[in-house]
């Protein structure tokens, strides 16, 4: 059977002017939001959790759980919307924010219901310009349409929406980063516990979720969650957006149920691998996760299938490398990322990822000794587990599973005095 | 107009009303003032181009913390700018969804084009080019490009020869404000 893609997220993309208001109303846009406000804030987390939604911002924690996390009369409280998006390989917040931004305002809107939120702060990364400024109209048009502020859509309930922008920083995305950025500090993460939704944002019970998380509340509102759940398997519910890059014919995001469809679907619906060309590697989850082989194509898109292939779906990316890939280039490129990101506040995370460039840019170049893929596994070890927050260990992840799988192309780098992968195509040529 | 070189004196501050009046509005959708010190310093980059130390300060007292507070955060961020870039500021993604289509031969297009290597500017100030930024989350149209922050995608050397064509010829940054 042909994969196919299910379009529940995405049903209304590409309808008339629904990136404005009256477009999106048209399509039936925050009744969801208005039923909501007629609900207790018990009954709309107990259908969240019916609906089993997970987070989609890479840790899969389930969303009617977090929010039962707050504590009971402790206001205010506060809502933050994580579109920090900054994953390598990971556009899907941004198809939402760009494409649906009303619906993702809608969802905030019934979280903040939920959670008794006074504020919601929408945290977009700093080079998303061109989506924050369609944010910011919308933000305005809900707010003149009565759906943001004081009474919200002719109820008792308030709420602030307020789009903050970041500045270029991936450590943002986490979440207590965030809360520190949104108090105006430099972005490092907390100590945990205490979890935000105990004491967050300025100490108050915060909730962080992802923009594609938020953004399947209206759906699951107006249909209950029963039918949501419906949609994936039962340990994997729902639909997910994936992102699909790298040495396909149609990169783009595809909406598919989750746990009825493979990666071999996905990268079909991609137009496959580019044409001439074979799969040598896949890294699904984005920058983070391990890499996969071609042995690993008719694997279920279903958290616990992925997780004992030794990967994680993390943020819903894939990037597809065919035989011309040199893995080694890969990983320099992804530990480069992480040593420029690395907040510098923990020691094996600074130093690890600066030592770890360092030398994959000696073996990218084929100048490193046999002896320094043993200091890279070495680096790698002393990161791993030993850092402030997961993003010391996830610098480790990739390299380390691309080594482990690719040893052969790894060695055949120390001293060649190039690339040989580079170089076989330029001969080939 | 002619002007003193050199940072002006305090008695002449460098923001405007207008950015001032940003930063306020900004203070006053938060729980505390502090929180506007990434808006404020957007508001003043908007103004400025940059980020000089004078404009910490003033984003400071502004926001009613200290200009050693205001310097910790400025220089953490990647985006806030010490020293004016070119009028244009380009960003090449050479993370790997766009240099496995090819970002590494975008980058060598563009500084054969503009004449600088990569983090150089022109010598008529129009261009900045640099390659040490985020993966831009435009991996789907990739290889891709910012300029002034807006995403270029599907950027082909062709493509790219008539974007430089239209930014020689805006007058400031792409989206500048006034
Ligand atoms: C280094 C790092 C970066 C992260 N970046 C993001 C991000 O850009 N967007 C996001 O939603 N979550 C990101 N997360 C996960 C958040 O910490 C948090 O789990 C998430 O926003 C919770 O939302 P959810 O439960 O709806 O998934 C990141 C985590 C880490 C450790």
């Amino acid at each position: 059977m042909a994969a196919e893609e299910l379009r529940i997220l995405t049903r209304h993309l590409g309808a008339p002017g629904v990136t404005g208001l009256p477009g999106y109303e048209a399509v039936g846009g925050y009744r969801s939001l208005r039923r909501a406000l007629g609900m207790t804030p018990e009954a709309i987390t107990a259908e969240v959790k019916a609906s089993g939604l997970r987070g989609r911002g890479g840790a899969a924690f389930p969303t009617a759980t977090k929010w039962g996390f707050l504590p009971q009369d402790v206001f205010p409280r506060y809502l933050c919307v994580n579109a920090d998006e900054s994953e390598p390989g990971c556009f899907k917040d941004r198809v939402l924010l760009e494409e649906l931004p009303h619906q993702l305002l809608e969802g905030t809107l019934i979280a903040a219901v939920a959670l008794q939120a006074s504020h919601a702060f929408l945290y977009v990364r700093g080079e998303y310009r061109a989506p924050r400024e369609l944010l910011d109209r919308c933000v305005a048009e809900a707010y003149r349409a009565g759906y943001a502020g004081q009474g919200v859509a002719g109820s008792r309930f308030g709420c602030e929406l307020v789009v903050h922008g970041g500045a270029g920083a991936y450590i943002c995305g986490e979440e207590t980063a965030l809360l520190d950025s949104l108090e105006g500090l430099r972005g490092q993460p907390r100590l945990k516990p205490p979890f935000p939704a105990v004491r967050g944002l300025y100490g108050q019970p915060t909730v962080v979720n992802n923009v594609e998380t938020l953004s399947n509340l209206p759906y699951i509102i107006e249909h209950g969650g029963a039918a949501y759940a419906a949609l994936g398997t039962e340990a994997s519910p729902g639909t997910r957006l994936f992102c699909v890059s790298g040495h396909v014919e149609r990169p783009g995001t595809f909406e598919v149920p989750m746990g009825h469809t493979t990666f071999r679907d996905l990268i079909a619906l991609a137009g496959g691998v580019r044409t001439g060309h074979v799969l040598k590697a896949m890294q699904p989850g984005g920058g983070s996760m391990q890499v996969l082989g071609p042995e690993h194509l008719d694997l279920a898109l279903d958290f616990k299938a992925v997780a004992d292939a030794g990967s994680s779906l993390g943020a819903g990316a894939l990037v597809v490398m065919d035989e011309t890939t040199c893995m080694v280039d890969v990983s320099m490129r992804l530990v480069d990322f992480y040593h420029h990101e690395s907040c510098g506040k923990c020691v094996p995370c600074r130093e690890g990822t600066y030592f770890e460039s360092r030398l994959m840019h000696r073996l990218e170049a084929g100048l490193a000794s046999a002896d320094e893929l043993l200091t890279l596994a070495d680096i790698c070890e002393h990161m791993e587990g030993r850092c402030f927050c997961p993003l010391g260990d996830t610098a480790t992840w990739f390299v380390m599973s691309a080594y482990r799988r690719f040893a052969d192309e790894f060695r055949a780098h120390c001293g060649a005095g190039c690339c040989p992968v580079r170089a076989a195509a330029e001969a080939a040529a | 107009m002619a002007e003193a070189a050199g940072p002006p004196a305090a008695a002449t501050p460098l923001l405007s009303a207008a950015t001032r009046e940003r930063i306020r509005t900004a203070c006053a959708r938060y729980p505390a003032a502090r929180s506007a010190a990434l808006p404020a310093l957007w508001a003043a980059q908007d103004q400025l181009g940059h980020v000089p130390p004078e404009a910490m300060a003033e984003v400071a007292a502004e926001l009613g913390i200290g200009a050693a507070e205001v310097e910790a955060v400025a220089t953490f961020y990647a985006m806030y700018f010490r020293r004016p870039p070119g009028r244009h500021f380009i960003q090449v993604c050479t993370n790997v969804s766009c240099a496995l289509r090819g970002a590494e031969g975008l980058l060598r297009h563009l500084e054969e084009r503009l004449g600088i290597p990569d983090g150089g500017t022109t010598l008529d100030g129009a261009f900045t080019l640099e390659s040490t930024v985020e993966c831009l989350g435009a991996c789907g149209g990739a290889p891709a490009l910012q300029v002034d922050r807006y995403s270029h995608e599907d950027c082909t050397p062709d493509r790219v020869d008539r974007l430089l064509e239209r930014l020689r010829a805006e007058p400031g940054p792409t989206g500048a404000p006034r």
